[in-house]
């Protein structure tokens, strides 16, 4: 039986297996991706409530009325749910990963067309069910993404801790089986399917991103499925897991011998590694831009795929450093420390090659290119203050106020975010035929890249002052409401922000109508998607598949015809 | 394998897959790397409960381990009809490969049967969960009772792990049961699932655990909708690699969750 021939599989009939069950895996690439684009809007649209209320606490909303603390609450738990899942997650492996991952190694589809269609939709069930939180009694759960015991382990702890949380457990737990059946996917896909001559050694960094990310999500959605398993016994069966002898509002709840920080190594055992499967795809398309639009071989390549590895790797060994406050002993805070600030030494490496990509290229700045740039410098930005946080002194400090918030947000958040506007702007015109509007991408780059420095820079200085995370209003507390004024600043600054995004909505879908048409290689770039038809036929190639002669970065090859050379042209002398 | 054999003789449009192998098995060891941590986070838990728990009790008697060892017994026969399935199938023995998938499904259900029975009969007994509900008519161990009181992280861990390993040898039942028979397995799967549903007590547990073959049964059919096809030796082969998982996995719970809980006198 030969395997690499029972994946092709016909171009299917009829609207409902061409569109809505579809197995090819184009189509459902941009299912996540317009499921992710659904999701961020009604992250944004939370987030934008709770700005408002910390500026306004007592203000009365249209159809939400004055929003009371634990609505806050709510909204924070669901803000934080629907992006880290629905969106880091969904759409920069789910969406874009999905589509270019198998165009790009040179395979007519994934390796489990089935099981591919079976994750979308587990995903799309998942966002439903998030949702459905909000709509029954007592409202979103409180929890914080995060949901720590007992808060989470108890349905008589607050009132979105009832069904709410039952739903938010639920959620979680089909998110995981859905990505887990994604990750199982991309890893084989890569392993087993690539055209021949492309070794791993000549995938694109976006594969090789795209690959690791599928590894950690491999290994670390497992464990988030059973603390969910574990968290809706406590809830449901009784059983004492995350809850000690506790008691709400002075009546014993049943629950003894439980340890909340078992909730909290189980969660950050996946946690930890979620915030790079939500960086590591932007990190890959970013190497493959800078270089792209630099004209320029990547810097250092081999150091970029073992930077990714290495990242990966200790993206498991530093759990522990988001529980310092726990009151773990401090050789073990010792430990995780060291090793959290080892991962500045990849991340740096791969700092470092960036910029020497750009060294001397001949830069074009075009929108995705703007975003990449954009990606490294709010990634060096974001990252910088990580070594601060890696510390258990100066993190005990920090770790409850904005200082946290601002880093993560930047870093996992908007970084992540501007890996998935570039690889929009970049592979646009291969997924829709038509360019995207470069006036308007330009307006959208620069209002979305000052407008996140404006909101984020000052909730450093806001934490570091002492501005606590988590609270619904300061006006209560005198030194925090005197850092009122830095609030209403970064509150103007989210209305901009936000406001702009729609530039970025009405350009997708405008530009899918009336773009100007799109050559099939308008970049001028190397890699397999580029070689095909715009928008590529059902099974890739139109009934070919690609010989692979070169790596994925031979741009400005001296004695080449033309500045770049094709990764199916006829071979170049290896360089590196 | 013979699988290799044939590959090699058709020129491949791909790079060498990883040991040479089709996708299917490096998906399903994928599967397993992925399960055994998810197996790894309940064995941790029940690790760290146990660890920082004072007075552990041993309640299990020597019925309980009799019961066990028997359990173990037809999951490790399971394995060897499994393994004979396999051969079958390479040997392209139709009949063979289904009866020793029959045998190995038998064994499978043994297990399950007698796991199930040896639930009630501890529930019933009053090593139980604060939510289930009391079995009526019957007279509640006091030994059991006050282990349920005075340590809530015993049943909890044991019924946790032996529940999640439970409901991965029912899934693997199912999953062998396409493989031997295809589409006729969705009626029998569907039939079992309304005798298991009618025959448990509305108290019991099972009552609703059984809808995990109604799931099953509807996930199964819009599988073989999407993908109507004839399974081949691969298919039994990767089968087995689940099946043996999840033997492998009991050897870790028979141990920990019932000899080390065992009252020696």
């Amino acid at each position: 039986m030969v395997s690499h021939d029972s994946h092709a599989h016909a171009a299917p009939q009829g609207f409902i297996r061409k569109y809505i069950f579809s197995l090819d895996h184009k189509v459902i690439g941009l299912q996540y991706f317009f499921l992710a684009l659904v999701a961020v809007f009604a992250g944004i649209f939370l987030s934008l409530l709770m700005r408002i209320h910390l500026v306004w606490p007592t203000a009365s909303l249209p159809f939400f009325g004055e929003i009371k603390p634990e609505t806050y609450l709510s909204l924070l738990t669901m803000h934080g749910t629907i992006m880290v899942f629905f969106v880091l997650t969904t759409a920069p492996q789910g969406g874009f990963g999905n589509y270019f991952l198998p165009i790009q190694l040179g395979a007519p589809d994934m390796a489990f067309p089935v099981l591919n269609m079976l994750s979308f939709w587990t995903t799309f069930l998942g966002f439903l069910v998030l949702v459905a939180a909000f709509f029954v009694t007592g409202g979103a759960p409180l929890h914080g993404w995060t949901g720590y015991a007992p808060l989470s382990a108890l349905p008589s702890a607050g009132p979105g801790e009832g069904l709410g949380a039952d739903l938010w457990i639920i959620s979680i737990a089909i998110f995981c089986i859905g990505a887990l059946m994604g990750a199982l996917n991309f890893i084989t896909t890569t392993l087993d399917m690539r055209a021949k001559g492309m070794t791993l050694m000549r995938m694109p960094l976006t594969c090789w991103a795209w690959f690791v990310t599928a590894i950690l999500g491999l290994l670390a959605f497992g464990v988030l499925l059973s603390a969910g398993i574990l968290l809706l016994m406590d809830r449901n069966l009784g059983t004492s897991f995350f809850v000690p002898l506790v008691t709400v509002n002075g009546v014993l709840t049943g629950h003894k011998g439980g340890s909340p920080l078992l909730w909290q190594h189980l969660f950050w055992f996946f946690g930890h590694p979620e915030v790079y499967i939500a960086i590591l795809p932007a990190m890959g398309l970013c190497s493959q831009l800078l270089s792209v639009f630099s004209r320029k071989p990547i810097f250092g390549y081999r150091a970029m795929v073992y930077a990714i590895l290495a990242i990966g790797f200790l993206g498991f060994m530093v759990w522990g450093h988001h529980m310092f406050m726990s009151g773990m002993s401090p050789y073990t805070a010792f430990a995780f420390s060291i090793m959290t600030m080892g991962i500045g030494v990849p991340s740096a490496i791969k700092t470092f090659n960036w910029l020497g990509t750009l060294w001397g290229g001949k830069i074009r700045f075009s929108s995705p290119m703007l975003f990449a740039i954009g990606f490294v410098s709010l990634f060096v930005v974001g990252g910088i203050s990580g070594p601060f946080l890696a510390q258990p002194v100066l993190d005990i400090y920090l770790h409850e106020t904005y200082f946290v918030i601002a880093h993560f947000h930047l870093i996992m958040g908007v970084a992540s975010i501007f890996g998935i506007f570039a690889a929009t702007y970049y592979w646009f015109p291969k997924m829709f035929g038509r360019m995207m509007n470069e006036p308007l991408a330009k307006t959208h780059f620069w209002l979305t890249f000052v407008g996140a420095y404006a909101i984020f820079m000052p909730m450093h200085y806001y934490g570091m002052a002492g501005g606590l995370r988590r609270y619904s209003q300061g006006t209560e507390v005198g030194w925090i409401h005197k850092l009122a004024p830095i609030q209403q600043f970064i509150t103007f600054a989210a209305f901009i922000t936000i406001a702009s995004q729609f530039i970025f909505v009405f350009n997708l879908f405008w530009s899918m109508k009336k773009g100007e048409k799109a050559a099939d290689n308008p970049w001028e770039a190397t890699t397999l998607e580029w070689t095909t038809a715009t928008p590529p036929p059902h099974d890739n190639f139109g009934g070919i598949t690609p010989v692979v002669h070169n790596g994925p970065y031979e741009y400005s090859v001296p004695g080449a015809p033309r500045d770049f050379v094709m990764q199916t042209d006829a071979p170049v002398a290896a360089r590196h | 394998m013979a699988d290799t054999v044939v590959a090699r003789e058709i020129p491949s449009v791909y790079e060498p897959s990883l040991f040479g192998t089709y996708s299917k098995k490096i998906g399903m060891w994928l599967f397993l790397m992925s399960d055994s941590l998810t197996f790894g986070a309940l064995l941790y838990a029940y690790s760290y409960g146990r660890i920082s728990t004072a007075g552990w009790p041993t309640p299990f008697h020597s019925e309980s381990i009799v019961n066990a060892t028997v359990m173990t017994a037809f999951l490790l026969t399971s394995s060897l009809t499994m393994v004979m399935a396999v051969r079958a199938s390479v040997e392209r023995n139709a009949k063979a490969q289904t009866l020793w998938l029959l045998a190995t499904i038998a064994c499978g259900a043994g297990f399950v049967i007698l796991h199930g029975m040896e639930w009630s009969k501890l529930i019933a007994e009053g090593l139980t969960l604060p939510m289930f509900p009391a079995v009526p008519g019957h007279e509640v161990s006091a030994e059991f009772s006050s282990v349920a009181k005075s340590v809530p992280q015993f049943p909890s861990t044991f019924f946790t792990l032996t529940g999640m390993h439970m409901l991965h040898v029912t899934l693997g039942i199912v999953y062998l049961g396409v493989v031997a028979l295809r589409r006729k397995f969705i009626p029998i799967l569907l039939a079992l699932w309304l005798i298991a549903w009618l025959a448990t007590p509305s108290y019991s547990p099972f009552h609703y655990g059984v809808h995990v073959l109604l799931v099953a049964a509807i996930v199964i059919s819009i599988i073989l909708w999407l993908k109507p096809k004839v399974y081949d030796s691969s298919d039994v082969e990767v089968a087995g690699l689940y099946w043996h998982f999840v033997d492998l996995v009991w050897m870790f719970i028979f141990p920990l969750v019932y000899l080390m809980s065992a009252r020696i006198l």
